[in-house]
């Protein structure tokens, strides 16, 4: 048999092929604009949105992709935030260096948060997560190390890898930006993996899930540990931009405004939570220097339900809806 | 002085007092989420929100109108209790046919809502709610010292978690609560009317929270945050428990509250976490919760 056949790409593949074009076009435009950002915004408030929208992205990897909602990931930021704090203030590791044994300490947090919690399903999931960060506020709030009410200050941001000053703003961006990025693709993979492939049949349907052989749980566990993580990649992060770590930070408040950023933005999509934290943040930014500056928590409030009554799918969700009805 | 375990007799049964009362709190609240989560599928996280309005809706009334404690016993969750009913009619109703996921994050924006309002109006600080003249003083009983109101507290929040307990176990619309926890479209098939019974059970739930404010209001001191941190503890409480026995929440709620106010006696550093360390040992042991059948 030597004929040859010419391979026709189907017609499928070339939308395909057509769709992956138009998305790394629109990435490379938005990178473009982060790039370029820093000369045209305050880098402090831009690295303050890039901070929680690494919170948000990765606490969406478990609620949008694993369809589990944990109220306790406020645990993960503050103990990401306060390792790298203790380590940069009190054994002056390099912030890089300082930010793994923070990220590394969320992580284990996470595990142990993880085994506890996929016991139970639903509703209680997220009480089980909430009650277990509750602890964790607690222990923070008695720790020595921590600073207890008054929380760490003045740490100082060091010079990355011993060699790049960071307390130069656009140094510390661009390393924020990196670190954002970082999550943001690793991310990205996870979801589009035959794991992230596993882990949405678990969402839409568990039993099933576990009569085709998977062993549910350690995808759940997984993906919850990788969500801990990198939501204490972001509590390090953030903690050598402002170079504090407080209880803030491990207070169930935290825990539901990481809820409402991925909501507003869109549960389950890959810009929504982005939006949302930029959102979210700008909001407070401009509440806080109005007359309505206490306020904040009730605006909150009423975006949440707003939220939840009339757009459910978020901003980007939304607008995702609106294409597929309009332009396809 | 008698010693209990190497501890002032006093000092022991104080602290069993008040864990008993935290306990009784414990036992009327997560009572109310069981019996709203039963037929709503979703949890209050207004809970601790609707728990502050009772107290000061108390405080309120007394300050404003000159309404005493025993009517306000009454009054307090009837009008918190109403509230309830207008945010289930005019908000989670429209969102009960989506994910229960749903009603918890309204819930909890709406708790964000009150807390915030009632902040800005009052301030931080708690202000003070006199305990009613006819509970002043106490008696004592020789191995220690027992406060009228702290004993009426205790009396008067057992005898409504075992009123609940009657009327959802043996009268005939305890039965219609009960079937419509099991299956609420059969229900509406023999011609009772589900989304009422939907909208009563929610009130009733808020009025028992608002019911437990009013209880708490001249114990603690009426200030909005009182509610957030303890319903917290409240969603360990039912982790233990489970949200399948009425019964089962009544016991967890006290067993807990007990459990604490010994740890105070004890190991006074472990009084604030000793709750959800039993909630961990329990999800370890046995996931499904103390008296849960659900997962």
């Amino acid at each position: 048999m030597s004929t040859t056949q010419t391979v026709k790409p189907s017609v499928a593949l070339e939308a395909r092929q057509a769709a992956d074009r138009r998305r790394w076009m629109l990435y490379g435009v938005m990178l473009a604009v982060a790039l370029v950002a820093p000369f045209v915004a305050y880098p402090v408030f831009l690295m303050k949105i890039l901070c929680f929208a690494l919170f948000a992205c990765a606490f969406n990897l478990l609620l949008g992709y694993a369809g589990l909602l944990s109220f306790g990931h406020a645990a993960f930021l503050a103990t990401g935030g306060y390792y790298t704090g203790y380590m940069l203030s009190q054994h002056s590791l390099t912030p890089e260096l300082g930010i793994l044994v923070g990220t590394a300490a969320a992580t284990v947090l996470g595990v142990l948060f993880g085994v506890l919690s996929i016991r139970r399903q639903g509703i209680y999931f997220a009480m089980i997560t909430l009650a277990l960060a509750q602890m964790v506020f607690f222990f923070y709030l008695q720790a020595d190390f921590t600073g207890g009410e008054d929380g760490m200050h003045g740490i100082p941001r060091g010079h990355l890898f011993g060699l790049i000053d960071m307390t130069n703003n656009l140094n510390m961006y661009y390393f924020v930006l990196a670190v954002f990025l970082f999550g943001f693709l690793l991310i990205q993979r996870t979801i589009h993996s035959p794991f992230g492939q596993v882990l949405k049949a678990i969402r839409e349907n568990e039993p099933r899930a576990i009569s085709l052989g998977y062993n549910t749980d350690a995808y759940k566990l997984v993906a919850f540990v990788l969500s801990a993580a990198l939501a204490g990649l972001a509590g390090s992060t953030k903690t050598v931009v402002f170079q504090l770590a407080s209880l803030t930070d491990a207070h169930w408040h935290m825990s539901g405004e990481v809820v409402l950023m991925t909501l507003v933005g869109g549960v389950g999509t890959l810009f929504g939570p982005l939006i949302g934290a930029a959102f979210v943040i700008g909001i407070e930014h401009q509440l806080a220097q109005s007359a309505l500056g206490d306020w904040v928590n009730v605006v909150l409030g009423v975006i949440f339900v707003v939220c939840v009554l009339t757009f459910r799918a978020g901003i980007v969700g939304e607008i995702q809806k609106f294409m597929k009805k309009n332009f396809r | 002085m008698t010693m209990i375990f190497g501890v002032p007799a006093a000092a022991f049964f104080g602290q069993l007092l008040l864990g008993l009362i935290n306990g009784a709190f414990y036992a009327l609240l997560s009572l109310g989420l069981a019996v709203i989560f039963g037929l709503l599928k979703i949890i209050n996280f207004a809970h601790g929100a609707q728990y502050m309005l009772g107290a000061f809706a108390a405080w309120l009334m007394l300050n404003m109108l000159g309404i005493n404690y025993w009517a306000a016993l009454f009054l307090a969750p009837l009008i918190v209790g109403i509230i309830g009913v207008l945010i289930e009619r005019f908000l989670l109703r429209r969102i009960a046919h989506v994910d229960h996921i749903y009603g918890l994050l309204l819930t909890f924006g709406l708790a964000l809502i009150i807390q915030g309002v009632f902040t800005n109006w009052f301030g931080v600080s708690g202000s003070r709610y006199p305990v009613p003249e006819a509970l002043r003083g106490g008696v004592n009983l020789g191995f220690m010292f027992l406060p009228y109101y702290r004993a009426w507290v205790v009396v008067i929040a057992l005898l409504v978690c075992f009123g609940v307990w009657f009327m959802i176990e043996k009268t005939k619309l305890g039965g219609y609560l009960r079937a419509g926890t099991e299956n609420p479209a059969l229900m509406q098939a023999f011609g009772i009317n589900v989304p009422l019974l939907v909208t009563l059970t929610y009130g009733f739930g808020v009025a028992l929270a608002a019911f437990a404010g009013v209880l708490a209001a001249p114990i603690y001191s009426v200030a909005p945050g009182m509610g957030a941190n303890l319903l917290i503890v409240v969603f360990a409480v039912v982790v233990i428990g489970g949200m399948g026995s009425i019964m089962g929440a009544i016991i967890t709620g006290l067993a807990m509250g007990i459990i604490e106010g010994l740890t105070k006696v004890y190991y006074p550093e472990a009084s604030n976490t000793v709750i959800f360390l039993v909630m961990i040992l329990v999800l370890l042991l046995r996931p499904s919760g103390l008296f849960g059948k659900e997962a």
